[in-house]
């Protein structure tokens, strides 16, 4: 046996080569905050295995992809399984690169010399962000179709080449069988191909570079001197990554493996929506969760901002101002306390994504489509105005945005109170000619339901709310 | 593998300067080779890939319904098929479109798709108004914007009346 793998590392070099990699010096406590590249690593893997394993019987067909999931949904043995794991894995990459930046961020790592390691990394943010959007199209459901087309629009706005990238994207200048095709190549090959070479780069990087060491080790960078002090300190105070640190990315892996496979057995994957018919439009397309935030912040923009300026230019600056970083502040300080302002510009971006997130999850700028007429607790039968303006406040539509005792749609104020706050008069006024994000009602209403509107909403029904009739 | 600065190829040229210039002029000529190479390759990668760029759009006229069937004032759903639906497209080649028959007799074929991000919006006939699912844009029964993000009209596909029948023409999706 030890002569066999004599004679393989002989003709090879491999097991040599791949040793001394294993045993590479890694600097002092380094601990549990340094094992979420390779978390993220871990949950790469899981996707290229269960997306394999799911390209063999997904049909990247606009006429039978729908069906194929469904196959694989509750058809095939543990496809259920599979689909769960490859939508938490996504899940979990997302998250995991996201905490893998936050930490390089809050530890300063992207300092001199890694600065390319952070830049390849931001790279492989940008792609996993590609890979997660595409994944959702692949489902090809209802949502997944106009997704599609929100992509295009959104891409449509890029000056002068957006009708071109539209049609790129689309495959064409409407949604149609080269679409899906299109996405299935860029997901599954293309997109897939250019992570392997980033990860490769990423990784060789690390190596190259070392690990770096934390804050507390070495709280301030000198470029002049610091690869010398980094080889001495390696040389001092290194451990061998393997198996004095690995074992912290062993324990992690399995923990992102259990949980995902233990999302994926008890919840499983999202359900399928309706099918992939364009004709179909009583749709209420979302994306998934990890967009839901930017989902949202399109639509609270004012649109005077957002339409001609935000859409491009948003994503735009982000990733531009997450390339310049390293160079911007290549060396000095590294511990946090030292630098209040990057402890600042980190907690507010997570603040403002997830208000943006919890925002997204309620939609209050959403009509309400199938708001039910309203139940007015407490008003007498005989009340006949009361009853009229309630049932046209469903009828017209009013209650789409509007709440009133606790039901009803939250895209304009509520109005269980606005005869507080507004004469007769001025909601009338309001009605028929709208106003600040309301349409004008002139000619939808007559004069006689407007009279029982605004006798309706002149009082107060904020204690109907829950009160038993 | 260690570095010579002896030059195999060379042999018995003694003469220093003709070897450099020799080995410059063949690693320029080999990465010339090589991108003349790759580039033969990618040329018919990137022109299929593009293919859709290059292509004008083609539309035709797609009979919808009888004019019966849309009574003056109602905006009613219909769908069509693309013009030229690829044959493994299926369902994905339908598309949908507003027809609204107007009082005065004029037929008009709203875009279902709303003019912020293109999401499908709903006839809602109680307060007569297109509404859309995604960011709550609202829009006027003649197509014109009337809250929220959107700042442009829905779009329109031409529409005639052949014969007691109500046609429109298939146009693309509407970008920008």
């Amino acid at each position: 046996m030890r002569r066999v793998w004599r004679w393989i590392d002989d003709r090879t070099g491999l097991i040599t080569r791949i040793g001394r990699i294993a045993h590479h010096p890694v600097p002092p406590r380094t601990g549990w905050r340094y094992v979420l590249g390779s978390a993220t690593l871990i949950a790469f893997l899981i996707q290229v295995g269960t997306g394999i394993a799911l390209a063999t019987v997904y049909v990247p067909s606009t006429t039978n992809a729908y069906n194929s999931i469904d196959f694989i949904t509750h058809g095939a043995a543990l496809g259920h399984v599979l689909r769960g794991m490859h939508y938490f894995g996504a899940s979990a990459m997302m998250i995991l690169i996201g905490l893998h930046l936050l930490r390089v961020f809050l530890t300063a790592s992207y300092k001199f010399p890694r600065e390319v390691n952070w830049l390849t990394g931001v790279g492989l943010l940008g792609l996993v962000v590609v890979m997660a959007f595409t994944g959702q199209l692949l489902r090809w459901d209802q949502n997944a179709v106009w997704s599609a087309v929100v992509a295009a629009e959104q891409a449509g706005r890029v000056p002068w080449i957006g009708t071109a990238l539209a049609h790129f994207i689309l495959a064409g200048d409407r949604l149609g069988g080269a679409t899906l095709s299109r996405f299935f190549a860029f997901h599954v090959f293309f997109v897939p191909a250019i992570i392997f070479l980033f990860i490769g780069i990423h990784v060789y990087l690390v190596l190259h570079n070392g690990i770096s060491e934390p804050p507390d080790v070495r709280p301030r960078i000198e470029p002049a001197t610091y690869r010398k002090e980094y080889r001495a300190l390696l040389a001092s105070r290194g451990r061998s990554f393997w198996p004095d640190v690995v074992w912290r990315d062993a324990i992690m892996a399995l923990v992102v493996v259990v949980v995902v496979l233990a999302l994926a057995q008890w919840i499983g994957p999202p359900e399928v929506g309706k099918p992939p018919n364009p004709s179909i439009i009583n749709a209420s397309p979302r994306p998934d969760w990890y967009f839901l935030w930017y989902f949202a912040v399109l639509a609270v923009l004012p649109k005077h901002v957002e339409q001609p300026y935000f859409i491009v230019l948003a994503p735009l600056i982000a990733f531009t101002v997450l390339i310049a970083l390293p160079f911007v502040f290549p060396s000095g300080e590294r511990r946090l306390t030292r630098r209040p302002w990057a402890a600042l510009v980190a907690a507010g971006v997570l603040f403002v994504v997830g208000y943006f997130w919890w925002l997204g999850e309620r939609a209050p700028w959403s009509p309400v489509f199938d708001v039910q007429p309203l139940v007015l607790h407490g008003v007498a039968p005989t009340d006949t105005l009361q009853l009229t303006g309630a049932r046209l406040f469903h009828d017209k539509g009013c209650e789409f945005c509007h709440t009133v005792a606790g039901q009803g749609g939250h895209h304009g104020p509520d109005l269980s109170r606005v005869g507080a706050r507004l004469d007769s008069a001025q909601i009338v006024s309001r009605i028929l000619g709208g106003g600040a994000d309301m349409p004008a009602f002139v000619g939808k209403v007559s004069p006689a339901e407007v009279q029982a509107l605004v006798g309706f909403l002149r009082r107060d029904h904020s204690h109907r709310i829950g009160s038993s009739p | 593998m260690p570095e010579s600065d002896a030059c195999a190829e060379c042999g018995t040229d003694t003469d220093g300067a003709t070897s450099i210039s020799r080995r410059r002029v063949l690693s320029r000529l080999t990465v010339a080779l090589g991108a003349v190479s790759a580039a033969l390759v990618a040329w018919p990668i990137v022109g299929f890939l593009f293919d859709p760029l290059a292509r004008r759009a083609q539309g035709t006229w797609r009979t919808v319904g009888r004019t019966a069937e849309f009574p003056p004032g109602s905006t009613r759903q219909v769908a069509f098929l693309d013009p030229t639906p690829l044959p493994w497209a299926g369902q994905t080649a339908a598309t949908a479109s507003w027809l609204r028959h107007e009082a005065g007799g004029d037929f008009i074929a709203f875009s279902v798709n709303c003019t912020h991000l293109g999401c499908p919006v709903r006839w809602e006939q109680g307060p007569q108004l297109f509404m859309c699912p995604c960011h709550g844009g609202v829009f006027y029964a003649d197509g014109s914007p009337a809250s929220g993000p959107p700042l442009r009209a829905l779009a329109r596909y031409p529409v005639r009346v052949v014969g007691g029948t109500v046609q429109i023409w298939t146009g693309p999706l509407p970008i920008e």
